[in-house]
């Protein structure tokens, strides 16, 4: 009976044909492909992203410079020099992240007492040099200013759990 | 200088304009081929496929002939030079060659030739030597095997291809196509009495053309690219126009066989109110699109299921079906051949 069966299946290709149904099904199912330049999407807001500095909202640099983001850095990507400013306080005079070096584990922004140094929703940073991807102070504060708001509400709503 | 015109310019300029109103809108359908399998493929996969170069990505298929053009033709520094440029060439102008006995509509066709069958099946058996050349030049070990698979699977393929184009010869009574066509206008579509060997016929345009799943001599897994590892630039894409012709003329070479080539489903108003030409085309569209379709459902063959499909199952098949389609034809009497004789 099994090879009678069998005989009668692999002749009339029944194997074959139901394959190609069900492929034909899932001609016309809705598709699945995010549109990506278009659509994006959903993050969560621990998404260990572009870096940038944060200011305090009176414009001041949260950063004061204790190095304990560049020592936990596992690939020694932070690079950092202060000194203590005109007005007494200790400030940064160089903030580097090496991008390239950067495995993005989010040490640093754990490690920040002041939650200067943090990891944005940002991942569209690519850039066709290799220098462009050594950050300087100047380019993470930048980053810091144009991302605030999202940078603020996705502290806001980690902190529980931290 | 009037006579000279007429009997000897003229003629020229005549088939020039046959060839080019053919060989265009081909070569447009054969870049759109492209697009549709990308498309369709991505469909069944649930992806979107290409649609970001112009509106659906219609605009693909030329983005992608101007890359290849403005890149460099490198030709490795053991290839036979001379073979290695001509083989592209040959299979690309094998593919064109092919379409002049093809009949698009009643009459429509470039040369109507009494043998046009065989010429079709001698010319689409040609097409491995450009595939052949292009392993045996590239001297590389890749393309060699992709070759010599290439070669032993058309050749495999061919003789039960040929078997059932002799069913249908029998059943129409004549090698030419466009009587091919008109014998069914009288009768059926070849498809109803001969479904089994339309079954087989399509499988083996499946092996033919090198698609899936007998892409053998192209296997990625196995063999990089098969016969066109070496390849790049215009000659790569020499051998896909070549590749993407060729199914296009399986696909009409079994519409003429099998559905009816020009003549509308049913000869009744509103399907005959169609011209026939686009009725061809509907039928060679619908025919890629189960191209693409079994691309997208079925893994490669390993190689010697592949031979073993090829001569121990379509030829056995394919040799009883002549035997039992020409006895049929003279127990019943219904041999076209015999019924023009008893008419003279």
């Amino acid at each position: 009976m099994s090879v009678l069966d069998r005989g009668i299946k692999s002749i009339f290709l029944a194997e074959l044909v139901s394959g190609m149904a069900l492929t034909l099904s899932y001609f016309f199912k809705q598709k699945v492909t995010l549109n990506y330049p278009y659509e994006k999407g959903p993050l969560s807001p621990r998404f260990r992203g572009e870096h940038a500095l944060r200011r305090y909202p009176n414009g001041e640099e949260r950063c004061i410079a204790c190095k304990l983001c560049e020592a936990i850095c596992p690939a020694q990507a932070i690079t950092i020099e202060a000194e203590p400013r005109d007005d007494g306080s200790r400030r940064t005079t160089r903030y580097d992240i090496d991008m390239v070096k950067c495995i993005y584990c989010g040490y640093c922004q754990e490690a920040c007492p002041v939650d200067a140094i943090v990891e944005g929703p940002n991942f569209e940073f690519a850039t066709e040099t290799r220098e462009e991807l050594l950050y300087n102070k100047e380019k993470l504060l930048t980053n810091g200013d144009r991302w605030e708001t999202e940078l603020a509400a996705r502290l806001e709503m980690t902190a529980p759990y931290r | 200088m009037v006579e000279f015109w007429w009997t000897y310019i003229w003629p020229v300029i005549w088939i020039l304009l046959q060839i080019l109103a053919i060989v265009v809108p081909l070569l447009v359908g054969v870049a759109y081929l492209t697009y549709a399998e990308r498309k369709v493929i991505g469909a069944m996969h649930l992806r979107r496929g290409p649609n970001v170069v112009g509106p659906y990505g219609l605009l693909q298929p030329l983005a992608d002939g101007a890359k290849l053009f403005f890149k460099e033709t490198v030709i490795p520094s053991g290839a036979n030079r001379v073979v290695f440029v001509m083989a592209p060439m040959i299979t690309f102008s094998l593919s064109l060659v092919a379409w002049a006995v093809i009949p698009l509509g009643d009459g429509l066709v470039v040369a109507d030739i009494n043998v046009g069958i065989l010429y079709l099946f001698a010319i689409s058996s040609l097409g491995v030597y450009g595939i052949l050349m292009a392993g045996w030049a590239s001297n590389s070990k890749y393309a060699f095997l992709g070759a010599i698979r290439s070669a032993a699977q058309m050749v495999s393929y061919e003789v039960s291809m040929g078997f059932i184009i002799i069913t249908v010869l029998l059943v129409a009574g004549s090698l030419n196509l466009s009587d091919i066509v008109n014998a069914q206008k009288e009768s059926v579509w070849f498809v109803i009495p001969l479904f089994p060997m339309f079954v087989i016929f399509f499988i083996s345009t499946l092996a033919e053309t090198n698609r899936h799943p007998f892409d053998l001599p192209e296997a990625e897994a196995e063999l990089v690219a098969g016969y066109n590892v070496e390849y790049s630039s215009m000659t790569f894409a020499l051998f896909f126009l070549g590749e993407y012709a060729n199914m296009i003329l399986m696909c009409g070479m079994t519409t003429i066989l099998f559905f009816g080539g020009w003549l509308p489903p049913v000869d009744i108003a509103p399907f005959n109110w169609l011209p026939g030409p686009l009725w061809f085309i509907i039928k060679i569209c619908m025919l890629l699109f189960v191209f693409l379709w079994v691309r997208a459902t079925f893994p490669r063959y390993r190689y010697d299921q592949l031979m073993r499909l090829g001569w121990k199952v379509f030829l056995p098949i394919s040799l009883a079906a002549v035997v039992i389609v020409g006895g049929v034809v003279v127990a019943f009497d219904i041999s076209p051949l015999a019924n023009a004789a008893a008419a003279k």
